[in-house]
């Protein structure tokens, strides 16, 4: 069996014994991508040289028997989101393509401090907006189960990189489930921590009262090991939590004691594809079979939630992405072009007689600007720009975001009344699996529907977990989503290992590729 | 023409805070460092980076809130207003918008000179901001570049709002001294309008007497003015153009809309700006990277026990416990706590306050602008100036001499006995004078005879030649003196 197939604890063990050496894995690793990343396309950038030079300078450090850290030689992918001193940093954008921050994501220094070996950069949509990675501007990226379908977005190419076995483990981020969908379309583990559990310095922004960064890993144990890393308190981001972050690792294969699980009827409504249904309920009865028992608990307000999310998330993204405009860093339009088209539009309307026109016509200033966003954003994130200016417009405030600041409110009082009742809540993660690529791209608003089941989480701030409970017919994976209260990880981790360890959906293998 | 219509004027101020570092970072906000030196990956807003609040800048806030009186909730939040500039590099500047820091204060203001009666300017709201950078527009290459300077970008900005209560540009000049000796006093800024650290939009308009009734012009905010001394004279220029406009066009509030025109220093006008930069819709929202400020009822206790006397409350206790003049005390505390408390030592010592006020704000200021010093740099200490007006007092030294003592002592750093020793002055000995006295009147018979004929002025002669010889003789000893010799003479 290959080293790429055992899991990341596992190859911990091997290299903490010296049984393999994290070169050995790395360039393990960097085959694997080489032969199959052509057809997924999971990665924007592969740092082979680098990563190995980490891994032969790591496997120094534990041969002369001195202290390495918790991740010590485990190559790790990351999205293309978070920055990295001197490194490129795109966010899957135009506007960013020859970006190399000054200064590393607090993620990025907390991998590093704990010894990873940083592999490549993944694919995602273009500035996390999206659920297919299909809005990057660089590439497709294709889920390995089905090369002709989306791997889920926006961490796509992080769930993907894991799903084929191109990395043990990766970081992706989410905002209305940009991690816990894809890592359901991909058959892998991925975990959305508590608001503020995970600082977001350095984490280019799309929806900041939403954003999390977290784990994509193959299995729960070892999103528990990636999480217990990543997370804590950071006083460079504000809204990060001082709470002290439990060994995640080592409690994860405790089960959890009189587990009440709670299931949302509402879930499992008209919409809900017959196969995935199946499976959530397989898993549920999997948690009754192991004692727990099965609580029914309501959600009012969450029928708003995607109406919400869709306010507040454009909302401050049209805030977060109005420092892209082609003055201090990232793409700037040809100038010498647009200044003479401006020249040529003021000679046309002098020529016609219109004056008045000549007076309305842009600055320079502000047609570089027009340009500028105009050529490097796409068009859902343009489509985003233009929802959250609206919502946020003099006259549209209250109804629109103010609005949906209160059902906020509601929907994180909802969760904090039923988490009297249940610990942990377990529904679909998705309506359906992974959809094919380019099915959705013309009907934007199907494609924020997918985000149905998971955006609540994000609203609400509580930590949520997508871990393999099944597959179609068609042997596409299909997730099985737990929530449960802010700062609960260890609880949503242990209460998903109970699971994983009663199931054998976290070992099987993209047949494509093998 | 005074009558013909009451001007209303609304002052808005921006207040740079005397922080180490920025408001949401820590680059230095240093004046007058080389461009774009003082910046860092957060305050020019690079993506990725989040604003971390400086603690620092909220408390001197605070206090200047607490000052003016203002009322300061227990909660409030950072928003951010929108809007599209260069120099401004997140695309929008972290501002208060519906939960300022504080609301509701004032400061009262008085004119010594009595030309209105004392009164309290209201104050709407003061919050806190960040500056935005400096755009420097190149004028003369031909293709109009411009550059951008972020030093400034971050730096912490008080703005504070008044009401339209000012009805004169002398009011509004007396609120601004009033502002600015407020700010010195608490340390929270430089106040320094060239460097920008002081800065004054006004809102002006007039009120119309207009068939029994009070016709309000539309309102005009000035900018561009770089001293108090512009504002007057932005204030009366603005206040006769908009009568003359009125004039005119019989424009009102309702039926125009707000304008903005800029201050032209050298000519002495203003001049609208366009129109179309106005219109703008900020879309204020909360910043979701900042997290809510809490003030506790404690530690405003804390912080209002910290503030130390305030000018109003100094000048208050210098004429009731000490019996200033309202003008001396006024004279005092307008030039700083420091000198007060040099005039405070000095009437410790015992020294009559109306004699220390008079030494203070007249000789001692005099001494600190011709030698360009403040009074912590000043050569004669407390004790000194209370001991060289004891010894006037006295008559140790002849009142006459006084300055003289005193310029000896500020010019070499002198005791007041090594300036009496360097001129010589001390008491004259009585056979001294005696003798002194027989030579004058034995070389002046002339003098002697008109004397005792009754011309008793034709002694001042003597006097004069008496004190050449030794300057220490007071004129009323040689005049006594004299006298009594003449006449024991003519009796004999």
């Amino acid at each position: 069996m290959s080293l790429v197939h055992l899991t990341a604890t596992e190859q911990k063990r091997l290299l903490s014994t010296g049984e393999i050496s994290s070169l050995q894995l790395t360039e393990t690793y960097l085959d694997r991508i080489a032969t199959h990343d052509g057809r997924v396309g999971a990665f924007l950038r592969i740092s082979a040289d680098s990563a190995r030079r980490r891994a032969q300078e790591i496997d120094a450090r534990r041969r002369a028997g001195q202290p390495v850290g918790k991740l010590a030689g485990l190559p790790i992918a990351v999205k293309d989101v978070l920055c990295q001193r001197g490194e490129r940093t795109t966010c899957g954008s135009r506007m960013l393509e020859e970006f190399c921050p000054p200064y590393s994501a607090t993620v990025i220094e907390k991998l590093l401090a704990e010894d990873a070996v940083l592999i490549g950069r993944t694919n995602m949509d273009e500035f996390a907006m999206g659920g297919s990675t299909e809005n990057s501007a660089f590439q497709q990226t294709h889920n390995p189960w089905d090369l002709q379908r989306t791997p889920g977005g926006s961490s796509g190419g992080s769930a993907a990189c894991v799903a084929a076995s191109m990395a043990p483990l990766s970081i992706g981020t989410d905002t209305g489930g940009s991690i816990r969908q894809p890592a359901a379309f991909c058959g892998v583990v991925g975990l959305k921590p508590t608001y503020g559990r995970v600082s977001r310095f350095g984490l280019v922004a799309f929806a900041s009262s939403l954003d999390q960064v977290g784990p994509v890993a193959q299995t729960v144990e070892d999103a528990a090991l990636l999480l217990e890393v990543i997370a804590g308190h950071d006083p460079r981001d504000e809204t990060s939590l001082p709470e002290p972050v439990p060994a995640f690792s080592a409690s994860v294969g405790k089960p959890l004691e009189n587990l009440r699980l709670g299931v949302v009827p509402d879930h499992f409504a008209a919409g809900l594809d017959s196969e995935v249904e199946a499976a959530v309920r397989a898993a549920i009865e999997t948690y009754a079979g192991m004692g727990a028992t099965i609580k029914e608990i309501a959600l009012p307000h969450a029928k708003y939630a995607v109406a919400t999310y869709y306010v507040i998330a454009p909302s401050e993204a049209s805030s977060n992405l109005a420092r892209y405009d082609g003055v201090h860093y990232g793409y700037r339009t040809d100038e010498p072009a647009m200044l003479a088209e401006l020249q040529a539009e003021r000679k046309q309307l002098a020529a016609e007689g219109k004056q008045a026109a000549v007076e309305e016509l842009d600055s320079a200033l502000v047609r570089m600007y027009r340009r500028t966003r105009a050529e490097g954003f796409g068009p859902e994130v343009k489509r985003r720009i233009m929802l959250g200016t609206y919502a946020l417009s003099a006259g549209y405030y209250d109804a629109y975001y103010l609005k949906a600041l209160k059902v906020r409110r509601l929907i994180r009082q909802d969760f904090n009344r039923a988490f009297e009742e249940v610990d942990l809540i377990a529904s679909p993660v998705t309506a359906a699996p992974a959809f094919r690529l380019g099915e959705m791209v013309n009907d934007p608003l199907a494609m924020y529907l997918v985000d149905l089941y998971t955006v609540s989480a994000n609203l609400a701030g509580i930590p949520g977990i997508s871990l393999p409970c099944g597959q179609t017919s068609a042997g596409l994976p299909i997730g099985l989503q737990l929530l449960a209260p802010a700062l609960e990880e260890d609880r949503l981790l242990r209460g998903a290992r109970m699971v994983e360890q009663a199931t054998e959906w976290h070992t099987q293998r993209t047949p494509n590729l093998d | 023409m005074s009558n013909a219509y009451t001007t209303v004027i609304g002052l808005e101020v921006h207040v740079q805070l005397a922080t180490q570092s920025k408001l949401f970072c820590r680059c230095s906000t240093r004046f007058g460092a080389e461009p774009n030196t003082q910046t860092c990956p957060v305050c020019i807003g690079m993506p990725g980076t989040l604003p971390v609040m400086n603690r620092e800048a909220f408390c001197l806030a605070l206090k200047t809130a607490v000052a003016l009186n203002c009322k300061i909730p227990e909660f409030t939040k950072w928003d951010r207003k929108q809007y599209y500039y260069p120099d401004l590099p997140k695309g929008y500047q972290i501002s208060q918008f519906d939960l300022p820091m504080s609301e509701n204060g004032y400061l009262e203001i008085s004119d010594p000179k009595g030309s209105f009666e004392p009164k309290r300017v209201s104050i709407i709201r003061a919050h806190l901001e960040e500056d935005a950078g400096k755009s420097v527009h190149d004028e003369i290459a031909a293709k109009g570049d411009s550059l951008i300077d972020l030093n400034r970008t971050g730096t912490p900005l008080l703005e504070i709002v008044s009401e339209p209560d000012l009805r004169s540009s002398l009011e509004a000049r007396i609120f601004l001294n009033e502002l600015k000796l407020l700010l010195t006093y608490l340390g929270v800024s430089d106040c320094n309008m060239q460097e920008g650290s002081l800065r004054v939009d006004a809102n002006v308009n007039l009120h119309v007497p207009t068939q029994g009734e009070s016709v309000p012009t539309p309102i005009v905010e000035i900018k561009n003015m770089n001293s108090f001394r512009a504002v007057e004279r932005a204030l009366d220029y603005e206040a006769a153009r908009q009568y003359q406009q009125w004039q005119e066009t019989h424009q009102t509030l309702g039926n125009a809309p707000k304008q903005t025109r800029g201050w032209d220093e050298p000519a002495g006008v203003t001049r609208g700006q366009r129109s179309k930069e106005e219109s703008s819709d900020y879309r204020y929202f909360p910043d979701p990277d900042l997290v809510p400020v809490t003030v506790t009822p404690d530690e405003l206790e804390e912080l209002r026990d910290s503030l130390g006397e305030l000018p109003a409350a100094l000048g208050r206790r210098l004429t009731e416990q000490h019996g200033l003049s309202q003008y001396d005390a006024q004279v005092l505390v307008n030039q700083g706590r420091p000198l007060v408390n040099y005039f405070l030592e000095v009437i410790e010592l015992g020294t009559d306050s109306k004699a220390a006020a008079n030494w203070v704000t007249q000789e001692v200021l005099r001494q600190l602008k011709d030698r360009e010093e403040t009074i912590e740099q000043f050569n004669v200490p407390p004790d000194a100036l209370a001991e060289l007006i004891a010894k006037i007092k006295s008559g140790d030294i002849p009142s006459t001499r006084g300055r003289e003592v005193f310029e000896v002592m500020s010019g070499a750093g002198q005791t007041v006995a090594q300036a009496m020793d360097a001129l010589a002055i001390a008491e004259v000995d009585l056979s001294d004078l005696s003798s002194l006295c027989e030579k004058l009147l034995a070389t002046n018979p002339k003098i002697v005879a008109d004397v005792q004929n009754g011309k008793l002025k034709a002694i001042g002669s003597l006097i004069g030649q008496a004190k050449k010889q030794n300057p220490n003789v007071t004129p009323d000893q040689v005049r006594e003196t004299c006298l009594q010799m003449i006449l024991s003479q003519g009796q004999q």
